[in-house]
């Protein structure tokens, strides 16, 4: 009862946070429901008894992402009102399709078969289980090779990132002070030589 | 067999892209050359390599998530030749412009490859998900690495959100063939689907998803929406790459996850493929007419050609497998060809993209008019050109099916078709050139390329079995 009351709460918090991401007029507070968001997740993850990757979803997500996320939208300079334009126009079809398609999914992954009697609740580990250490000894066996994969995936998004943000050209100017000292004179002096004095133009107008 | 035996070709190949970055990294700047040859003997290393071992029966390596076999291996044989072959467009493109960036794009397109390579041999529905994001994720970066261009930019992120939102469609359905089935691996998940009769329903809801996220790859309808404009908003070797092995690569995916995983749902997802097929024959063509710019016509082509594509995996039959991967083989010979004839013409003030372009192209170029019009030619299913025997193999397993109607439709779109490649061949044989028009200026490899690549198709149209028995043989353990 008392684990059917949190899984609940959790997921309403989710929904309305996921809700909110995309409807909230200011950026910032949309990075901050994706947050709260993600705390929900992590508490319908520990209900479900990965506790480890509950606890990474906070640490890495939570901590470390959306902080980065929101400096980025806070350095950003959005523009709301051109974003929002035609949102409220296509609103009418996109809530007729989105609640056709949701009633669709609820019908085929409703209760008729995901439920408990076709899909059996799994035994609950016994207190000596060790969460992470069974995520790792798959993680480095049997999902060797997935793992190695999105190693690599992340490697190309780094080089992407550096490609697509690098500018060749060098943007800041610092003094160099082994060339500032070596300076000579014929550098920074140039001796022109030429009439003491200009002579005034022979038809000058007379003022 | 030993796991790191198996998984050599695409090992090598990660460590000899890191090289190429590092050659770029530290000599590109001086020796631009320098990264196109390490490019190019990576591929050349990783093609013997993959050449080298063909498998007398299916193995597996990593626990299940990879598997070596015939169509794996002659997949990646192709798609690795296809590269090697687009490298040399791209050096042409790139000694034209010598301000576009050049550095990144070998150390991408080989990152690709590899995605590409592992998506053609995946076994596992995680490897063909992260096979499938290390490819795309390379190709959305190569969109938009011209990043001062305002369409590529604008091309760039419309794949991205596209694609991104494609793979969230392909993760939920692949999450739900996990919740029904309870397995990951694709050889257990056939095994599975034959006892789950009272889940059929779920199975195929989870399909439905899947279909998306292969439609999305190939580009066909109505999934089909980034395509006009990341061929005319990208770079044209960027475009030539895309619009040659990745396909390819998108075949080797739904051979696995429709074929491998799920052949036991075959007669539901024959039903989403005709829709998407007949959809992409009709529109592609029709919007294809319309088009004046080169570039985006050949896109619209591309949608109708996969459209074809799939009538090969409706018959859902060896022959028809062998049928369609000789169709799309061919398909990315010609379009590598055709994207080839653009990056000749063009000049270093910018693309000859227009169709205007090619006006009067038989009398300023014959030779490379006469290769162009062999492409074209071939596309349009001309006899005796490879185009042709690509569609004739493709419809006699529609027929074989039974599909008579399906096989008549695609007759008359391809006749739709024909219009807008003859235009093609009016606008280089029999419009006069304009008098300023300059000659045609081409580095001799380049020349030597694209008349190869021409030459090809031709051959190819004159003895097709060459390829054909390759494709038979690799769809062998496919017959009942």
């Amino acid at each position: 009862m008392f684990e059917q009351i949190v899984f609940y709460a959790f997921a309403a918090g989710l929904i309305f946070a996921a809700f909110m991401v995309i409807t909230v007029r200011n950026p910032v507070h949309a990075a901050l429901f994706l947050v709260a968001g993600f705390f929900a997740s992590a508490g319908l993850w520990l209900l479900l008894e990965a506790e480890f990757l509950a606890i990474a979803l906070v640490l890495v997500y939570v901590g470390a992402v959306m902080v980065l996320f929101l400096f980025v939208v806070m350095m950003l300079d959005i523009n709301i009102t051109v974003l929002r334009e035609g949102f409220t126009a296509n609103l009418p079809i996109a809530g007729i399709v989105a609640f056709l398609m949701l009633a669709a999914i609820g019908l085929v992954v409703g209760r008729h078969h995901f439920g408990l009697t076709e899909i059996p609740a799994p035994q609950a580990a016994g207190a000596d289980y060790e969460n992470t250490a069974a995520l790792g000894r798959v993680l480095y066996t049997q999902y060797l090779l997935p793992f190695e994969i999105a190693a690599v995936v992340l490697l190309v998004a780094i080089i992407a990132a550096i490609a697509l943000t690098l500018r060749s050209t060098r943007q800041t100017k610092a003094p160099r002070p082994e060339r500032q000292v070596r300076v000579t004179r014929a550098e920074r002096v140039r001796l022109v030589s030429m009439a003491a004095e200009k002579p005034a133009p022979a038809d000058a107008p007379e003022a | 067999m030993n796991d790191l035996t198996l998984i050599m070709p695409e090992a090598s190949l990660l460590v000899l892209a890191c090289a190429v970055l590092l050659v770029d990294a530290f000599v590109g700047r001086a020796r631009p050359d320098a990264t196109f040859w390490s490019a190019v003997l990576s591929c050349v290393v990783v093609l013997a390599q993959v050449a080298s071992f063909v498998p007398e029966k299916t193995l597996f390596a990593f626990s299940g998530t990879l598997r070596v076999d015939v169509l794996g291996v002659v997949l990646k044989t192709f798609v690795v030749a296809l590269v090697l072959l687009s490298f040399f467009y791209a050096r042409e493109h790139f000694s034209k412009r010598p301000g576009e960036r050049r550095g990144e794009y070998y150390p991408l397109a080989l990152f690709a490859t590899l995605g590409m390579m592992i998506l053609v041999s995946a076994s596992s529905l995680l490897t063909v998900y992260l096979g499938l994001e290390l490819l795309s994720l390379s190709l959305y970066s190569l969109v938009a690495i011209q990043r001062d261009s305002l369409p590529a930019s604008e091309a760039g992120m419309k794949y991205f959100i596209l694609g991104a939102l494609a793979s969230g469609l392909l993760l939920y359905g692949m999450s739900i063939l996990y919740g029904v089935a309870g397995t990951l691996d694709l050889p257990e998940l056939l095994v599975k689907i034959d006892n789950l009769e009272s889940s059929r329903l779920l199975l195929t809801f989870g399909l439905v998803f899947l279909v998306v996220g292969i439609g999305f790859k190939l580009g066909v309808v109505p999934f089909h929406m980034w395509v006009p404009d990341v061929y005319q908003g990208a770079s044209t070797p960027v475009t030539q790459f895309i619009g040659t092995a990745p396909k390819v690569a998108a075949f080797g995916m739904a051979m696995r996850l429709l074929v491998d995983g799920l052949e036991g749902l075959a007669e539901n997802w024959q039903q989403m493929l005709i829709i998407l097929s007949v959809l992409s024959m009709g529109l592609g063509n029709l919007l294809a007419i319309a088009q004046r710019n080169f570039k985006r016509m050949l896109a619209y082509s591309t949608i109708a050609h996969m459209g074809f594509l799939l009538l090969g995996l409706i018959s859902a039959s060896s022959n028809g497998y062998a049928a369609s991967m000789f169709y799309v083989t061919l398909y990315a010979l010609m379009s590598m060809g055709a994207f080839g004839s653009i990056i000749l013409l063009s000049s270093s003030q910018g693309d000859a993209d227009q169709l205007s372009d090619l006006t009067g192209l038989a009398r300023r170029s014959p030779w490379f008019a006469f290769i162009l019009l062999i492409l074209v030619f071939s596309m349009a299913g001309v006899p005796p050109f490879g185009g042709f025997w690509a569609k004739w193999s493709v419809l006699k397993e529609v027929v074989a099916a039974d599909y008579v109607w399906l096989a008549g439709l695609a007759v008359v779109f391809s006749l739709i078709g024909a219009f807008y490649y003859l235009r093609v061949v009016k606008i280089m044989y029999f419009d006069a050139p304009e008098p300023g028009a300059a000659q045609v200026r081409s580095s001799a490899d380049m020349g030597l390329i694209l008349s190869a690549n021409g030459l090809a198709v031709l051959v190819l149209g004159l003895v097709p079995n060459i390829l054909m028995q390759v494709c038979l043989a690799a769809a062998i353990p496919y017959a009942p």
